[in-house]
């Protein structure tokens, strides 16, 4: 019979002690927010203001002269250069990177959490020389600080093309397009990211240092002469990381807002990834320690099982950035699917790709409970 | 109902045989002391008693209970400080305490039981800052929480210094005092005296000596032999020249007596050599005479008895 009365004294004396230990508090509450602090501070001196734009030119030609390839002319003067070679300004807003145009142009946005993109028509050179109309779809989410600067630099660039030709009668006009996901910055992945490294590394390292150490000093012989199991233990282990989490999440939220400007979403779906996080770290590190023979072993393992995750598993940089067998080393490692849950989340609203990665999460989290709570001897034979 | 029954109880380690065949019973309200060189098998045994390990043969039934099967509901009816006791290093004895009763379900006052322990100056010291008497205290409070009239306590004085282990037994004799059944293992020969109404002499598994210490000598001791400072030529008239057994060793001459006269044929003997001696005396086999005989060790001055390696192993 599991006991919550039971489970309530030990998490009581458990958190108590945990509190009194500063060590411990610095690494479960403070450090991730140092993190969150120095890497925020190294990207947000990158964002000079330039924003970069995808942009997909459909117009391949053919062209007679290349005079005749208007739609380059188009794209140079997106980037803030005159078709006669001249720089409009220095600090011009927009840099474009081109797609090229056989992708999907949404789905690319998507994929690069992009909410600003232009398409440039296929037959864009062709109409504008005949002096006919033509459209450029200007890509934006009207609720992104961005997405007014670009629209405005594009309209001012057609504004210019539709005066040197056609004394400013409007061959080339714009028409928008919405795009739900939000200008994404380097903090709003950092945040999400390092939830999922507060979410690995306190359960776990404290879980394997505890029942290995527990199991050396012969702790555990102690409490199994009580009435308490040791479902009931970690259990109550399992809800102080899940309450250190909540905190440790809240704090981190709060300095990147405030601090950092950054975006994140906040609804109920965070929960199932705050509670079931720790529980699988805090179960996974149970289990590290059991099967281990000292504490010495236990956390030479414990290492080995938590450093990959901790710097592949999407929390300091996506994963997008990196290489694709590393990539593939991310898809098996359980931090990633937490790490992209809460991206999904947080920042894309994508609650589709946010249940494929909770339900991944759980079966893992059953697995492993129920392994460290199998494995896991109060007494030895 | 005997608290406390093993017959023929065993438990191997691959091929060591930790506890090879041991039976003994502990009557109530008795302190019954285990009593041998490190790795005697002490420690294995209590803990089969705890219910925290399992025996490889034999039967052992505590208050009636198999302690392996039934140790859920064993654990509730006694108190237990193993060896090398720890806790959690953050929390005072008063928390401990509480803890311990919250999980046992029961309404406990922890100053009564700080003060049965004599542990009431340091009830909000954090274990980690505890002394080692006073950790082995924090130990006995718990043990004392759900109010067992049976207790084992695993070497509950090693490593103490003299004053902290007084402590600890004065402690334990309040303890018998009320009536309470306790186990207790020790390398200490002067606590198991001190402190036991029986002990059993535990050797590389087996028992080789059990009952009150005068019956353990009165077993295994040689009985009065009379004891004379000489030397080795002295040791060898003496034996050449009466029908009596001779034992010398770095200038003792020791002779045993089956009746009070051999002594003055020895003396007569030593008297006639024109050899030099000194001091005589006679005397009997203390509990330490017959110990070291038992497990052929030595005790050194803190009492604790040391056993040339051969043959020891590991209880732990």
């Amino acid at each position: 019979m599991v006991s919550a009365k039971r489970i309530a004294s030990d998490f009581r004396v458990f958190s108590r002690g945990y509190l009194r230990n500063k060590f411990g508090l610095f690494f479960g509450l403070i450090f991730p927010v140092i993190l969150i602090l120095i890497f925020g501070a190294i990207f947000s001196g990158n964002s000079s203001g330039t924003i970069t734009v995808y942009t997909q030119n459909q117009d391949t030609g053919p062209f007679p002269s290349s005079q005749m390839d208007i739609a380059a002319q188009f794209v140079q003067a997106l980037n803030g250069t005159m078709p006669d070679g001249t720089r409009v300004s220095d600090t011009w807003p927009i840099q474009v990177e081109l797609v090229s145009p056989s992708e999907n142009f949404t789905k690319y946005l998507a994929d690069h959490s992009s909410s600003d993109g232009i398409i440039i028509p296929a037959d864009f050179s062709a109409k504008y020389l005949a002096g006919q109309r033509v459209d450029v779809t200007v890509y934006g989410n009207p609720t992104s600080s961005t997405s007014g600067l670009v629209s405005g630099t594009v309209s001012g660039v057609a504004n210019m093309f539709n005066l040197q030709r056609f004394n400013g009668s409007t061959v080339i006009s714009i028409s928008s397009t919405t795009v739900n996901t939000e200008q994404t910055q380097y903090v709003d992945f950092l945040i999400p990211g390092l939830i999922g490294f507060s979410i690995l590394v306190s359960p776990m390292f404290s879980l394997v240092n505890i029942s290995s150490e527990y199991k050396k000093t012969k702790l555990f012989k102690q409490l199994s002469l009580t009435p308490l199991t040791k479902m009931e233990w970690l259990a109550s282990k399992v809800l102080w990381y899940i309450v250190l989490t909540v905190l440790s999440f809240l704090l981190m939220v709060t300095v990147g807002v405030v601090l950092f400007g950054a975006h994140v979403t906040l609804t109920v779906w965070l929960i199932p990834f705050l509670v079931l996080g720790p529980t699988l770290f805090a179960s996974l590190g149970m289990l590290v320690g059991t099967v281990t023979k000292n504490p010495e072993t236990a956390g030479v393992i414990g290492n080995i099982v938590t450093f990959p995750m901790m710097f592949l598993a999407g929390t300091f940089f996506p994963i997008s950035i990196m290489p694709q067998y590393l990539q593939s080393i991310a898809h098996i490692l359980p931090l990633y699917y937490i790490v992209e849950g809460l991206n999904n989340v947080m920042v894309y609203a994508n609650y589709t790709g946010a249940v494929i990665d909770l339900a991944v999460v759980a079966v893992i989290t059953v697995v492993i409970f129920a392994a460290a709570v199998k494995l896991f001897k109060w007494r030895e034979d | 109902m005997i608290p406390i029954d093993v017959s023929s109880l065993k438990k191997y380690y691959g091929e060591i045989k930790a506890v090879d065949g041991i039976s003994f019973t502990v009557d109530k309200g008795e302190i019954f002391s285990l009593l041998g060189p490190n790795g005697a098998g002490k420690t294995t045994c209590i803990e089969i008693m705890e219910g925290l390990r399992k025996k490889d043969g034999g039967d052992v039934k505590v208050l009636g209970l198999d302690p392996w099967k039934d140790g859920y509901e064993l654990h509730k009816k006694i108190g237990v400080i193993p060896q090398e006791f720890t806790f959690f290093e953050k929390t005072s004895p008063r928390e401990a305490i509480t803890y311990y009763a919250d999980l046992f379900g029961i309404k406990a006052n922890p100053d009564e039981i700080l003060k049965e322990v004599l542990l009431e100056d340091s009830a909000k010291v954090t274990f980690d800052n505890l002394s080692g008497g006073q950790k082995q205290k924090t130990g006995l409070a718990l043990a004392l929480v759900n109010l067992p009239e049976l207790l084992f306590l695993d070497e509950p004085t090693t490593g103490l210094d003299p004053n902290a282990r007084r402590a600890i037994w004065e402690v334990i004799r309040g303890l018998k005092a009320k009536g309470k059944t306790i186990i207790l293992t020790t390398h200490y020969l002067d606590e198991a005296q001190q402190l036991s109404d029986r002990v059993a002499i535990m050797n590389q598994g087996r028992i080789v000596a059990m009952g009150t210490a005068d019956e353990i000598i009165a077993q295994h001791g040689s009985g009065e032999r009379l004891e004379i400072h000489g030397s080795k030529e002295l040791a060898n008239y003496i034996a050449a020249n009466t029908e009596l057994k001779v034992g010398y060793r770095k200038g003792m001459i020791s002779i045993p007596l089956k009746q009070k006269i051999d002594a003055l044929a020895a003396l007569a003997a030593a008297e006639q050599s024109k050899l030099n001696w000194g001091e005589i005396h006679t005397r009997r086999d203390s509990l330490d005479d017959v110990f070291i005989k038992l497990v052929s060790g030595v005790v050194d001055e803190h009492g604790e008895i040391i056993v040339e390696s051969k043959g020891s192993n590991s209880s732990n």
